[in-house]
């Protein structure tokens, strides 16, 4: 048992609609009490769908329990099928069905439906959404995938996106778009995009486009060993991963790599003078493994960046996340305790978190600017404009997605200036993001008089307190703990002003 | 606007009643939490169940603003199921850290769900226990909001049921309000109700528990939700009297409620016009303005929050709309009885639900508003059907004459939108 406040990952069967939800011609047989129906709100607010889930939840009660509640499912199922007459079906059982163990694969597949049934096995008590969608895009192929001729001019799968991923639309395009200017055909988008007729010819790529390991690896993985389909290795999010796997799919395709790079404005960004002031910032990165790795790369080698935490809360990437975090010199974070990566947050003070909703959230209360790069995803994480993380536009996307939650840098040294200009007071804020500015949390002006945030007993002297308070809100946090800090290591039990601007030279960089 | 309706003889109380069992689309009693737990200070709400109750909770109202909140979930893991780990021994270890880590907690509520319920995890002997661990700094509860038991808002109604009987007893004469209503509508009603000369006025919940109402024989119970029968009866059990009225939507079910109280403590009708004729003016004006919206369109509700009928009974007698199908999950005539009557004799009341056939009904009557839940609203938008989400109208501030006007507002937002836009 484990407490738990906000989870980062549903449970399986979630997956499993983000599966069904992307695809067309498929149906969810879904054996589940009636307050699980609230995940089609997932999709029909936070994505926007105009269309429910192709879900069907028998939404059993307490008096059908061990009476009838197996057949409550066979009816469920053959209404379904009767009614949106599928090209497939899938069942299986949420967390309480699971317990009563009415093995709703057994029972569709002695229904003798016209069409293909696909049992799935999804331990709630075990595992959670990620893995229900890439058992579930697994199960899929393995059930539905047919024998079928290369197609005779090179082409390839694109393998993960799914309903209610993070930027999962526009990624799709994106890929599209680097992909054909290689001169190489698409043959299935899936799971989101396709039906079960089209996995039948899965098999007519050459090789496969793998976007999110989170949800398509046991799937690619398969269709490589049974198919012989190679599958990409690199995520293309940032500018140098995106080279990499333009590299690697010319090498799969056999075309030469050259591409343009005219969409490409990421480096120019990154190189003016006016993203100087990005130099040596300190990041904390969490998220899924893939969004976290690809950000901790981007954050380091196009923006100058100083990783100071990384991590991801899917133990199925805690392997790589640990071995990435050792290149930087780290120890990554690996949970999905959402207490656990707040008090991690607390501790190293970054500048700026890239993280995730939830990361938002602890940002927001310890007065730190957070942009977010990964699931679990929110109504903003679907935008109306079209907004990739992968490819050029990704980049491009990215730098501005990073950068806006930052103070401007002329902006930073007229704040410096001109601390006392009302315009420039802390709760001015960023100056372009209006009512919603970063304010100084109750958090960061209440360490009490007198101790430190490490507990030991020491002394703001008045005026050193009054020079604090003139240092922007957005550094204050940092330079209070900095000089507590260091007075600590110097064994003083008091922080004048010259201890202030000696530990200011001290943390010099 | 039609306030002055004639009260039809018995209304729809008797009408057929269209019977579904299908699939529901209804979220389940834990949903009861996300407002609970903002009304009751100094409680917490320990859900013992699966990643999904979790899931739930933080999905259902996009809840994620409160960065601590006062509820969590107890997730039951593979070892607890194979009974490898004692359960009760897991759920003490857990408790303990909370409520070292929170001693702001004053009432501890262990809420069951469907995976605890089904592994029959005895939860009130857990709050036994806990309550002689923690007492007197803590007092522990337990309900059921799982699923399988209880739909949306009954989970309000476990959870208050669960507390009368640990409320102390009481041989003042009092009247009680039954039913957890934002502070400003609870603060508004309790006034009105004192202005009559009621001079003991309580609610349950109460903000914090140091202030639990006593309830006893002389206690007369005003229910202000329409889902809270386990919590009437309960109160029924410990003596205390309980008024029957409309429930307090409207201008005209804001009165019939509050003339249901003063009848019970033998209000004169001149007490009672001079207290109410003011807010009744001013009501019946703001209701009047969304009404010119609402006049003349049909509206149909999808089964929810259980305040269909009542909000049925507002917005067709009120408003000028005509209800085609008026959908609850479960209908309690002992509770929504009066306001039946006042609902006109066609008026197609369902219950239960089988959201499939439901759908069908919907698109063919072509109502000019739908009244659903989230999952099914943008779909019917994008099917060019308005829609209300049901959701709101629990969250928001709706009762009483002051807010008749929003209530109003409410539904003719989604009409008006539309005339609006130029898409
Ligand atoms: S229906 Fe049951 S399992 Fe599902 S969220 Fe509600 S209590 Fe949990």
């Amino acid at each position: 048992m484990k407490l738990t406040v906000w989870t980062y990952e549903g449970p399986p069967h979630v997956g499993a609609m983000r599966v069904a939800t992307g695809m067309t011609g498929l149906h969810y047989v879904l054996h589940a009490p009636q307050g699980d129906t609230y995940a089609d709100l997932l999709f029909t607010m936070i994505e926007r769908r105009n269309h429910r889930p192709p879900v069907t939840y028998t939404t059993f009660q307490a008096r059908d329990l061990g009476s009838d509640t197996a057949d409550l499912f066979k009816q469920t199922c053959r209404d379904a099928y009767e009614r949106f007459r599928p090209q497939a079906l899938i069942v299986g059982a949420s967390c309480t069905a699971e317990l009563i163990q009415d093995d709703p694969g057994g029972l569709a597949e002695a229904m003798g439906l016209p069409v293909p049934v696909i049992a799935l096995e999804l331990p709630s008590y075990q595992r959670k959404e990620n893995f229900g969608a890439s058992e579930t895009f697994f199960q899929l192929c393995r059930h539905l995938v047919r024998p079928v001729e290369r197609t005779p001019e090179v082409s390839c799968n694109i393998l993960g996106p799914t309903g209610l991923g993070f930027r999962h639309r526009d990624d799709v395009e994106e890929v599209e778009r680097l992909l054909g200017e290689l001169g190489i055909a698409i043959n299935v988008v899936a799971p989101m995009g396709s039906s079960p007729i089209d996995l039948q010819r899965l098999g007519a790529a050459h090789f496969n486009v793998l976007l999110y390991p989170e949800t398509g690896e046991a799937a690619a993985r398969w269709l490589e060993r049974e198919l012989g389909q190679p599958f990409t290795k690199t995520v293309p999010i940032g500018v140098g991963a995106t080279r990499d796997f333009l590299t690697e799919v010319a090498d799969l395709a056999g075309v030469s790599a050259q591409t343009d790079e005219s969409r490409l404005r990421l480096p120019w960004y990154s190189t003016s003078v006016d993203s100087t002031y990005l130099t040596g910032k300190r990041v904390f990165i969490f998220g899924d493994g893939t969004h976290a790795a690809a950000a901790a790369r981007m954050a380091r080698d196009e923006m100058g960046f100083e990783v100071v935490g990384l991590g991801c809360y899917n133990r199925e990437f805690a392997r790589p996340i640990r071995a990435l975090a050792k290149d930087y010199g780290l120890e990554a974070l690996i949970t999905d305790d959402y207490l656990e990566v707040e008090e991690a947050i607390e501790r190293l003070q970054p500048e700026m978190i890239l993280g995730t909703q939830m990361e938002r959230h602890i940002g927001k209360r310890l007065g730190i600017p957070c942009a977010v790069i990964s699931a679990p995803v929110h109504v903003q994480d679907f935008p109306a404009r079209t907004s990739p993380q992968m490819g050029w536009e990704g980049a491009n996307v990215i730098f501005d997605t990073w950068v806006h939650p930052l103070v401007m840098g002329l902006e930073e040294h007229l704040l410096h200036m001109f601390r006392e200009d009302f315009e420039f007071h802390d709760e001015a804020g960023a100056s372009h993001h209006g009512h919603r500015a970063a304010q100084p949390t109750a958090h960061e002006e209440a360490a009490p008089d007198g101790v430190s945030d490490a507990g030991a007993p020491i002394l703001w002297l008045i005026d050193a307190e009054r020079e604090l308070r003139k240092i922007p809100f957005f550094v204050r946090g940092k330079a209070r703990r900095n000089t507590e800090t260091f007075a600590l290591e110097k064994g003083l039990s008091q922080i004048s002003i010259d201890t202030l601007y000696e530990a200011k030279a001290h943390y010099a960089r | 606007m039609n306030h002055a309706l004639p009260v039809q003889a018995h209304g729809c109380r008797n009408a057929p009643v269209l019977k579904e069992r299908g699939q529901r689309e209804v979220f389940c009693g834990l949903t009861g939490i996300i407002w609970l737990h903002r009304k009751m200070q100094d409680a917490f709400f320990l859900v013992v169940g699966s990643r999904t109750c979790a899931h739930l909770l933080q999905s259902a109202a996009g809840v994620m603003i409160f960065a601590e909140p006062r509820f969590g979930t107890a997730i039951l893991e593979e070892t607890d199921l194979a009974g490898m780990a004692d359960a009760h021994d897991e759920l003490d270890r857990e408790v303990a850290r909370l409520l070292a880590r929170r001693p702001d907690i004053r009432q501890l509520f262990l809420v069951g769900s469907c995976p605890s319920e089904v592994i029959k995890l005895d939860l009130s002997r857990a709050a036994e226990r806990l309550t002689q661990t923690y007492a007197p700094n803590v007092r522990v509860l337990n309900f059921s909001g799982s699923g399988i038991e209880t739909t949306f808002t009954q989970g309000e109604d476990a959870c208050l049921a669960s507390m009368v009987p640990v409320l102390p007893e009481t041989q003042d004469e009092q009247l009680l309000v039954v039913g957890a209503l934002p502070d400003i509508v609870e603060d508004q009603l309790t006034k009105l109700l004192s202005d009559l000369g009621i001079s003991v006025v309580r609610s349950l919940p109460s903000r914090r528990s140091s202030e639990d109402p006593g309830v006893g024989p002389e206690t007369t119970v005003l229910v202000a939700q329409p889902f809270l029968g386990d919590t009437v009866a309960a109160l029924a059990g410990r003596g205390a009297k309980v008024i029957q009225a409309p429930f307090p939507f409207g201008e005209e079910g804001t009165t019939l409620w509050l003339r249901a109280a003063a009848g019970a403590f033998g209000v004169s009708e001149t007490t009672f016009n001079a207290v109410t004729e003011a807010p009744r003016a001013r009501a019946r004006k703001a209701v009047k303005a969304a009404a010119q919206t609402l006049s003349g369109k049909s509206v149909f509700f999808f089964p929810d929050s259980q305040l269909e009928i009542p909000l049925a009974r507002f917005l067709s007698r009120e408003c000028g709309m005509q209800a085609l199908e008026v959908g609850q999950p479960y209908i309690h005539k002992g509770l929504v009885g009066p306001d039946m009557e006042l609902l006109p004799p066609e008026t197609q009341l369902s219950e239960g639900q089988d959201v499939d056939l439901q759908l069908d009904r919907c698109r063919a009557s072509r109502p000019d508003l739908t009244v659903c839940g989230l999952g099914l609203a943008n779909p019917l938008e994008a099917e060019g059907l308005r829609t209300k989400w049901a959701i709101e109208l629990v969250f928001s501030p709706v009762h009483g004459y002051e807010q008749a006007g929003d209530l109003a507002a409410l539904f003719a937002r989604p009409i008006r939108r539309r005339e609006a836009l130029a898409l």
